[in-house]
């Protein structure tokens, strides 16, 4: 995931043709198509989705309907540090909704949102399949189990000192 | 055939036939919300709900097909009880200001809380809140009011081919969008409106103009003048309870006289030089090598629609306004000259089958008089809407026809209203300056009935001509798409953007889905114009004796300078969406 | 391209090589250090643990030692997991830096890592992984090869019969035979609703159709539940050549599955299989010259539970939204893209190679008259070992919760187990005893759901369980039909209110109304089965929600609006301990006083409560 790369300088993202290259111009690949543009910019930027509608020939309104039903696809850029905790029933059983509820304290965001300096986002996900370190949340890449609310404050100073 | 039961009633049907369709055959009614004949069978409102015995959980009656010895009861208590409980839930997440409702009384949803005698909501809770829509000219979107149920997004989608919108987000903050929710005026719509006509509550409707209009009335310096569409008279009459198909011109006029309006003329006139000026243009092209095939340009969703997909297209697009553009120009010109009124404080009203005539009224190069052609834009529905505010007993009234100078018409503008019939009162003139013959057989078979395309060749001289009528912008895709290619070896087109013609505008009455099921509208409607043409003792545009004066008194030749300045406009690319990046 | 007879010597020598792997006794100079690679221990590390050990074992130069990434041992409470064989030692929760020792004393000194070694629930130090009281209930078909062989390589695959029954279908077997057998081995659906495989199967066998398609759904989405995952990681080729297997017998000869994109290990190790497969020769056209075409694809899931009913998840393949499809038709009739389609799930179609190998007989014998084989769990909330265990058909639950995962931890009682996750029921004491089968879970309001089985302790509230599963059915809804749409938000909404202590009288039957009508008018089984925990809940723990509709009271204290935090003067001893670890600095006291909570600020986080060695915090 990287934010910073070329979102469509003078409207034409080489990066967005080869994605589009690699697929064929079927409508059941919109959903590949937008896995891989998620993945590569962190979220669906509005140019990609004109690129999409026009290559599969999908109006607009279907693309945003496909976007909004899946929780993956994102139509903003997430913060700095994705703060993800795990909502699954393991770690739901073991307290993880006190850590989220910490983690929105803390950060004055709901679930969903970045914060207004784009340093921080939040969401609430299923199993990250970690249930053996219940309860977990991630940061970026980085998994932290067995997590209290401490944890949760421990580990939001240390981004947020990182960043002052 | 099939064999089944129903309520204990022993049915026998086609196979294929859905357990909706048989128990109606039983004349056993099971009440539908999201069910749209042909158009949304998708089975998600659950009001069609039915025990099929041996069958674990409920089945969908709407799209189930019956199946050899099936017992079916569709009124059983848990069949009732699911029913309400659904009712219950959609009424509790639905805006219920019902008396300031444009659906009141029209209300499917409303219908239906009725004969389930809903007195209270059992499982209130919280509501999804949108902004209304009302920045386009011609349609309003509240959903507060949507119930989900879709029949509009299969409707723009499946049967229009346009998919302006949509269903979004998921679960209980699932709604009906557009791309990004933004209005329908910065999307790929083409305000066709029969969104609005799917729509069984009053989620989407016409941005009303009535105020407008009585506002003109009122104001004694105004002039107001009235003209009506081909379709409207055949349809009007449904809003007081008429049998479909009833032709209630009479009774339109003299309610529109009543209504105040100065004077009361026929749009059909304008059709008329409609036909004049897009049959020379077509010959002009045909016989000295302009562009074609020529596609018609009187259904101004389908020139919205060309200029959002297929702006590479505009100069296969005829040049002609569509005739109540051109009869408003008129109006303000030759008929204001005559008069000797000052066209400043002349105001046209034009009753329209039509919601994208609103918008039409509104474009660039509508002004041919130095004035906007047309002031005020009103649907069929509208109209019906001022004369039951001004409590008029329209059933009963006394019939009278428009006025002079300008409400003489032929048989050949009536049948605009219907797919086809632009093309079969063009190819009478045409074939006629051609060939130089009269015909007497005028009715052009091929290209009438309900096919959404229509092919047919039609010999003049010698020359095969090749014409394709298309209703229903799915139909014009494909149809654009051939010509697009290089596929296309017809050399005119007529393209209607309404399934049907404007008998089935957007701003028709909106008849409800069992009656869209189990009565053929489209065709009522349009034998009441065939008949009408029948009737007509002139049937070819070109022999209108007004037509035939205006061009001499005023406008010189068809498609000369003047009548071009009055009667001509032109056409832009549109984005289809506006974006925010 | 390889020849069968190619793949037969493959797997003989291989098996030779790799005996040491199933072998205690082999005959071998060389070991290998097994490093479990999925999920779970991937989280805690066991890729840079293989890196480490990789690297010590170049530095040293120590030959005949081989560092092997596999699937999912199954136990990841005690994760990372590494093991040795072939004295099949085990170590658990293993960091990076004992990576050194493990290699100096173990390898190279044959000294066993004491310290490392695994302590069982009853404190017994375990020196193999079989002596665990973890797995010796458990019957592994479906995760035969997980923690056996590294999934990335194919040649370990074939090596333990990999491809094997796929030779047998191809050349001895017609494929009406491989139905019968299918049938005959009385294998059910394993994604949760238990319909007879090999009906399915001739179903789609039965339908015409030009094309048909066979396709797996890995779209797991029960929170909590990682058996679909552990496979797909562990030994991604045995579900490759089930549903080659499951094409030859219906008549398809394209194959898709459908994996959560959340699942990158499990995504990344099913492509790897694919293009090793067809690498060999095994996937594509008339393989090993049987006139037999088939080849397969990925498809990735965007995150919505709801893509794991089948038609929600053809839909999705097909680039739109996961709406469910009404069914008739089925998807055997008229599935993806309208042709016959046969939609298995990842842990049926685990079972597929070893029913055609073993025969239906061997398959049949284990489990219960009518649930036949194994269930893999994903075993997880308040017990001792949490992971992924694999039983036969017909083990009580109790013996899953306190035999196989070793009780409740921290001296807590059991209160109740889900199964099913927010499709399923819960199960109390008193039906400890049910034999786990599909019938006996649905007779007491649960379902035996794709195998995700949480447990839960007396701390845990019934009704707030209950909004929590409500809570994920409304996120996950999908909006089609009516009643899941608003019907499931009703039902969260009434819930909230009661946790809320706004509970009224009548509340309770209100809610039994809305779910039996939810379970009766819903599309799908997600709408169909979303009430189940409300209704589930409220029939063993009427009680509950009644203390918290009249008295305002939450008994396990979960419920923050109706709790209140206070310390027992009697049992504070004033450590200071609950006041240092509080978040919101809501504890004031000295020293060996008494402490107390200021109620305004306490979030009623419940730190203090754990933190305190008096059990003096009550609410």
């Amino acid at each position: 995931m990287e934010n910073t790369k070329c979102q469509g300088c003078n409207g034409q993202d080489p990066k967005m043709q080869e994605i589009l290259n690699t697929y064929k111009q079927e409508k059941d690949n919109l959903i590949q198509i937008l896995n891989e543009v998620q993945e590569y910019y962190g979220y669906v930027p509005e140019k990609a989705q004109v690129a999409i509608s026009e290559y599969l020939s999908i109006p607009m309104a279907e693309i945003y309907g496909v976007i909004t039903f899946y929780s993956r696809f994102t139509l903003k850029p997430k913060g700095k540090y994705h703060i993800a905790v795990c909502l699954g029933t393991a770690c739901f059983v073991k307290g993880s909704e006190k850590i989220l509820d910490r983690a929105k304290e803390r950060l004055g965001i709901d679930v969903g949102e970045t914060t207004k300096d784009g340093k921080f986002s939040l969401e609430a996900t299923r199993c990250v399949g970690a249930c053996g370190l219940a309860p977990v949340f991630t940061v970026n890449d980085e998994v932290y189990g067995k997590a209290t609310v401490k944890t949760m404050d421990e580990i939001l100073d240390k981004y947020m000192e990182s960043e002052n | 055939m099939v064999n089944l039961t129903i309520n204990g009633r022993k049915v026998e049907v086609p196979e294929g036939t859905t357990i909706l369709e048989a128990a109606k055959k039983a004349n056993i009614d099971i009440p539908t919300l999201c069910f749209l004949k042909d158009v949304n069978e998708i089975g998600d409102c659950r009001m069609c709900v039915v025990e099929v015995e041996g069958r674990r959980g409920f089945a969908t009656s709407c799209i189930q097909k019956v199946e050899e010895g099936m017992v079916v009861k569709t009124n059983t208590p848990a069949v009732i009880e699911a029913r309400r409980i659904v009712l219950d839930l959609i009424l509790s997440n639905h805006d219920r200001e019902c008396l300031t409702c444009t659906r009141n009384g029209t209300c499917e949803l409303q219908k239906l809380a009725q004969e389930f005698y809903v007195d209270e909501i059992k499982y209130q809770g919280s509501r999804n809140k949108h902004e209304i829509d009302d920045i386009s000219p011609a349609i309003v979107r509240d959903f507060n009011k949507c119930i989900l149920c879709r029949r509009c997004v299969a409707t723009c989608k499946k049967v229009q081919g346009i998919g302006a919108i949509d269903c979004t987000e998921r679960g209980f903050a699932s709604t009906v969008s557009t791309y990004k929710n933004k209005s329908l005026n910065d999307v790929n719509c083409t305000f066709c409106g029969q969104c609005i006509e799917a729509c069984p509550v009053g989620a989407l409707k016409e941005k009303d103009s009535t105020a407008d209009v009585w506002r003109a009335l009122r104001d004694e310096d105004k002039y107001v003048v009235v003209q009506t569409a081909p379709a409207v008279r055949v349809a009007l009459g449904e809003e007081f309870g008429m049998e479909i198909g009833t032709n209630v011109k009479g009774k339109m006029v003299t309610s529109l006289r009543h209504l105040g309006f100065d004077k009361v003329f026929d749009t059909n006139t304008g059709a008329d030089f409609t036909i004049m000026e897009e049959g020379t243009e077509f010959l002009d092209r045909f016989q000295n090598g302009g562009t074609l095939p020529m596609i018609t340009s009187c259904s101004p969703g389908w020139v919205r629609y060309m200029e959002l997909n297929y702006p590479e297209l505009i100069p296969n697009l005829s040049t002609c306004k569509s005739p109540h553009q051109m009869f408003g120009a008129l109006i303000k010109s030759y008929y204001a000259e005559k008069m000797e009124i000052d066209p400043a404080k002349i105001y046209v009203v034009s009753v329209m089958p039509c919601i994208a005539k609103k918008f039409e009224r509104t474009r660039d190069d509508m002004q041919g008089a130095g004035y906007d052609d047309v002031d005020a834009v009103i649907t069929t529905r509208e109209l019906a809407r001022m004369i039951k505010q001004a409590h008029i007993d329209f059933v009963n009234l006394e019939d009278s026809n428009f006025d002079d100078p300008m409400g003489e018409a032929t048989g050949a503008a009536a049948i605009f209203g219907t797919t086809g019939g632009v093309m079969e009162a063009a190819l009478r003139t045409v074939h006629e300056k051609v060939t130089g013959n009269h015909f007497e057989k005028l009715e052009y078979e091929p290209v009438r009935g309900a096919e959404g395309i229509k092919r047919a060749t039609v010999n003049m001289n010698g020359t095969d001509v090749k014409v394709v009528v298309a209703s229903g912008l799915k139909n014009a895709q494909i149809i654009m798409d051939e010509i697009k290619s290089g596929k296309a070896d017809y050399q005119f087109v007529e393209i209607m953007a309404c399934p049907g013609g404007c008998v089935m505008g957007g701003g028709q009455p909106i008849r409800t889905s069992k009656e869209r099921a189990s009565i053929d509208i489209r065709s009522k409607r349009a034998n009441a114009l065939y008949t009408i043409d029948e009737k007509s003792t002139i049937r070819k545009s070109h022999e209108n004796p007004v037509v035939q004066k205006i061009y001499e008194e005023y406008l010189g030749e068809a498609g000369g300078h003047k009548a071009h300045e009055l009667l001509h406009t032109s056409y832009v690319k549109r984005e289809k969406y506006k974006l925010d990046d | 391209m390889k020849t069968l007879e190619e793949i037969c010597n493959i797997r003989e020598e291989k098996r030779k090589e790799l005996d040491l792997r199933v072998n205690t006794n082999a005959t071998t100079r060389e070991k290998h250090i097994l490093v479990c690679h999925g999920t779970g221990c991937t989280s805690s590390k066991s890729p840079k643990i293989i890196e480490n050990f990789r690297r010590i074992i170049e530095e040293k130069n120590i030959e005949n030692v081989r560092v092997i990434q596999t699937g999912c041992f199954g136990l990841c409470a005690k994760g990372p997991i590494v093991i040795i064989r072939p004295e099949d030692v085990f170590y658990a929760m293993v960091t990076p830096n004992d990576c050194e020792e493990i290699i100096e004393k173990h390898i190279q000194n044959g000294e066993i890592v004491e310290r490392l070694l695994c302590k069982d629930v009853d404190n017994t130090v375990v020196k193999q992984l079989d002596e665990l009281n973890f797995y010796k209930k458990q019957k592994r078909i479906a995760l035969k090869n997980c923690g056996v062989i590294d999934p990335e390589n194919i040649d370990e695959y074939i090596a333990f019969d990999g491809y094997k029954a796929l030779e047998k279908v191809l050349f001895h077997m017609t494929p009406d035979e491989v139905i019968t057998e299918v049938s005959n081995s009385g294998l059910r659906g394993r994604g949760g609703a238990g319909f007879p495989t090999g009906k399915k199967w001739s179903f789609t066998k039965m339908a015409v159709g030009d094309q048909k398609y066979v396709v797996c759904n890995a779209d797991e989405g029960d929170p909590g539940a990682f058996m679909d995952r552990s496979i797909l990681e562990g030994d991604p080729h045995c579900v490759v050549e089930a549903m080659m297997i499951a094409g030859y017998a219906v008549g398809a000869t394209k194959g898709y599955i459908y994996v959560r994109a959340e699942y990158p290990i499990a995504v990344k190790r099913f492509q790897i299989a694919i293009d090793q497969a067809r690498e060999y020769g095994i996937l594509g056209k008339n393989i090993w010259n049987s006139g037999f075409d088939f080849d397969l694809e990925i498809r990735l899931g965007a995150g919505a539970f709801v893509c794991g009913e089948e038609t929600a998840l053809l839909e999705s393949i097909e680039g739109r939204r996961g709406q469910p499809r009404l069914k008739p038709p089925f998807p055997a009739n008229a599935g993806l893209f309208g042709k016959p389609t046969l939609i298995n799930n990842v842990e049926t179609y685990a079972n597929i190679t070893k029913i055609i190998l073993n025969g239906a007989e061997w398959y049949s014998s284990i489990g219960t008259e009518k649930s036949k084989g194994t269930k893999v769990f994903a075993l997880g909330g308040n017990v001792n070992n949490i992971g992924l265990v694999e039983v036969p058909m017909g083990v009580t639950l109790r013996e899953i919760v306190f035999d196989i995962g070793g009780g409740i931890p921290n001296g807590r009682k059991f209160k109740a187990a889900q199964t099913g996750g927010p499709s399923g029921g819960c199960i109390t004491e008193e039906h400890l005893d049910t034999p786990i089968d599909y019938e006996s879970l649905q007779a007491i309001g649960s379902m035996m759901g794709s195998g995700g089985l949480i447990v839960m302790d007396d701390s845990k509230c019934m009704v707030n369980l209950a909004k929590f599963y409500l809570g994920f059915t409304v996120d996950e809804s999908c909006g089609k039909c009516t009643p899941c749409r608003i019907g499931t938000k009703r039902l969260l909404e009434m819930l909230e209110k009661i946790t809320e202590g706004n509970g009224e009288e009548g509340d309770i039957e209100k809610l039994e109304r809305l779910c039996s009508n939810i379970q009766k008018a819903s599309v799908c089984g997600l709408g169909q089965t979303a009430p189940n925990p409300v209704l589930s809940t409220i029939k063993y723990f009427r009680e509950e929600y009644r203390e918290h509709i009249d008295h305002k009271e939450c008994r396990a204290g979960e419920c923050k609006a109706l709790m209140k935090l206070h310390i027992d003067p009697e049992l504070c001893k004033g450590c200071g301990l609950c006041k240092r670890n509080c978040p919101v600095d809501a504890i004031s006291g000295d020293v060996r006083q008494t402490h107390v909570i200021d109620e305004e600020k306490c979030i009623k986080c419940g730190t203090c409560i754990t933190k305190c060695p008096f059990h003096a915090i009550k609410s």
